[in-house]
């Protein structure tokens, strides 16, 4: 599980337009060895005397074994940092940190598996399909954005699912509403054993809702705001529920991004739980 | 180029010998683990651990981080396990590992401070201890210790009044006072052996599409490379009042150049933080750097680049320009 990241200067390969996203794809073979299925990089942006210092987050997309190892990944353009990253062209260098963070765990033996993504969120969930069908697991997708153009990696579900259900919120492709929305359905049609999510946080949270109401485990890959990915910052933290049963502000980057849904306190996100652990006195805390 | 090994780089924080000048800053380098799967450690001059409270602390609600030009605004409030953690988990393990240890502490009243230095006063591993006097005092209505030179000097003393004497006592200032100076002044007469300087100064950011305060916390601390000329002036300002005292530089500082510019103030170390988030690797990098540019210069010791930007401007200079 302890997998030793590293920095390195990756090649740009290349750099395409999917959709409403870009994909850019890095030479880096010792990041590309390393790397597991739930894992994610960070690249600094804006070159050598940068004015944007934190470094931008990115779920893996793909590996491949191409000039002795690439990464892919998949971004939208946000701000400075992203729109510099979208203006790269091939043979430009990359400064990449890799592979960092808790892998989605798999599980021992062959299982029904439905995979759900939110819009560029699906990208982490390809390479996990692969490892999944590598060890005799049915995949059954369900992916969704607020329009069809949001919708990521549709085609490549469609090839390597079962089935693969579609949501968008407009309507403009599969089913109108988000992917919560069907997941229950599909859970009951697969007879499905584990989800597995990436995505928003609400999309996360409505995903775990729909597990535990069904009673089956949820491995959701949150998104936070993360400054250096690395562990250092403790800017990415969430509160989440540890085996003893104590709340503790965890963060994302090193005890995560992949968590139990069901362990993740996404309503109290973005707050500090009166009961978690060191949670300011005087609230009727722990004390 | 390599010049590796031909400019002495040790620094000295009072009695105290580290072999080279570069330390990581205080919150910014996690518990060592972290940091230790791209940089050896024991490499640095020396590890500051991020403050340690009495008790675990959960820190602020999120959004804690916002970036902004050439910086970054945190308001992480301290987050931490609290000293007995830290003391059987994570100081064993950075003592196991041989690296020197400065640990930074953080209270809301003398006495907590005081006894903070107690209960680290008979552990191994301690190589320096750092007060954090950017801490609200929980007895003067919240007011910063840093803020109030009095106050500021109580802690210290009470600090050094419980720490071995073979331990120096490192009192962190705030750039954002009405005079460093006079704070600086009042910790050394209460028993700093060594002063680290720019704690974050307070700063703040509106998202805009929001129409909110981006972190959570309203305002934050202020750091990289926005904060660096802050951190010359008080570097300087100090150095100036107090020549014999060593200070530890710091205030984004993300090259060799960079950690110059804090020894030429008057530094006699310089630690990196910021810089660490966005280059896990920046101690070893800013070390080779800052040997490079001293080798360049001629200068054989570290030492003698200290403070040197004060050195009068020499009248022969003028004459000849003018002859």
């Amino acid at each position: 599980m302890a997998v030793t990241p590293v920095q390195v200067t990756g090649t740009v390969l290349t750099i395409r337009r999917v959709d409403a996203y870009h994909a850019l794809t890095v030479v880096a073979p010792a990041v590309a060895d390393r790397f597991r299925p739930g894992h994610f990089v960070t690249v600094s942006t804006g070159g050598p005397a940068t004015a944007t210092l934190t470094r931008r987050a990115f779920a893996v997309h793909d590996v491949k074994p191409d000039y002795g190892g690439t990464v892919e990944f998949v971004f939208t353009v946000r701000g400075a940092g992203t729109s510099w990253l979208a203006a790269r062209r091939a043979r430009d260098t990359l400064d990449l940190v890799g592979p960092l963070g808790r892998p989605f765990p798999l599980p021992r033996d062959p299982c029904r598996c439905v995979l759900v993504g939110s819009e560029y969120g699906s990208a982490s969930l390809f390479a996990l399909a692969d490892v999944l069908q590598g060890r005799g697991c049915r995949i059954d997708f369900v992916l969704g954005a607020a329009s069809a153009d949001r919708v990521f990696g549709a085609l490549r579900a469609r090839r390597i699912g079962e089935t693969t259900t579609l949501t968008t919120e407009d309507g403009s492709l599969g089913m109108r509403g988000q992917v919560a929305d069907v997941l229950a359905g599909v859970i009951a049609d697969t007879r499905a054993d584990v989800v597995y999510a990436c995505g928003p946080r609400d999309m996360l949270r409505a995903v775990t809702a729909v597990a535990i109401e069904l009673d089956i485990p949820a491995q959701v890959s949150v998104e936070e705001a993360m400054a250096c990915g690395t562990g250092l910052c403790m800017t990415c933290v969430l509160p989440v529920i540890g085996d003893d049963g104590v709340t503790r502000m965890v963060r994302a980057c090193a005890e995560g991004p992949v968590f139990r849904g069901e362990r993740v306190r996404f309503e109290d996100v973005g707050t500090i739980p009166f009961d978690a652990l060191g949670a300011p006195r005087g609230l009727g805390g722990m004390g | 180029m390599t010049t590796t090994g031909t400019v002495d780089l040790r620094a000295y924080l009072g009695h105290v010998e580290l072999p080279n000048p570069v330390l990581t800053a205080s919150g910014c380098a996690g518990m060592g683990r972290e940091l230790a799967q791209f940089a050896d450690l024991t490499r640095l001059g020396a590890f500051a651990t991020r403050s340690i409270t009495m008790a675990p602390r959960a820190g602020r609600p999120t959004p804690r981080m916002a970036e902004t030009p050439s910086g970054l605004l945190n308001s992480v409030g301290l987050q931490g396990p609290g000293i007995e953690a830290f003391l059987e988990e994570e100081l064993p393990w950075l003592a196991g590992h041989g690296v020197r240890t400065i640990v930074s502490i953080g209270g809301g009243s003398v006495a907590e401070f005081a006894a903070l230095a107690r209960r680290l006063a008979d552990a191994t591993g301690v190589t320096a201890i750092e007060v954090n006097l950017s801490c609200p005092n929980i007895e003067d209505r919240g007011r910063l210790f840093a803020r109030d030179g009095s106050s500021a000097a109580e802690v210290v003393a009470a600090v050094r009044g419980a720490t071995r004497y073979d331990v120096p006592v490192i009192a962190k200032l705030a750039p954002d006072v009405a005079d460093v100076v006079a704070v600086a002044r009042s910790c050394v007469d209460g028993g700093a052996d060594a002063l680290s300087m720019i704690n974050t100064p307070q700063g703040m950011a509106i998202d805009v599409d929001a129409m909110r305060p981006a972190l959570a916390a309203g305002s934050g601390g202020l750091s990289g490379p926005a904060v660096r000329p802050l951190a010359v002036r008080c570097v300087w300002q100090v150095h100036a009042a107090l020549p014999g005292v060593p200070i530890i530089g710091m205030g984004g500082v993300l090259t060799g150049r960079d950690a110059l510019e804090l020894i030429l103030a008057g530094a006699c170390a310089v630690a990196v933080g910021t810089a660490l988030f966005h280059d896990p690797n920046a101690c070893p990098r800013i070390l080779r750097e800052l040997e490079d540019l001293l080798h360049e210069r001629g200068f054989d010791r570290l030492a003698d680049a200290v403070g040197l930007a004060h050195r009068p401007v020499l009248r022969n200079d003028l004459k000849e320009s003018s002859l």
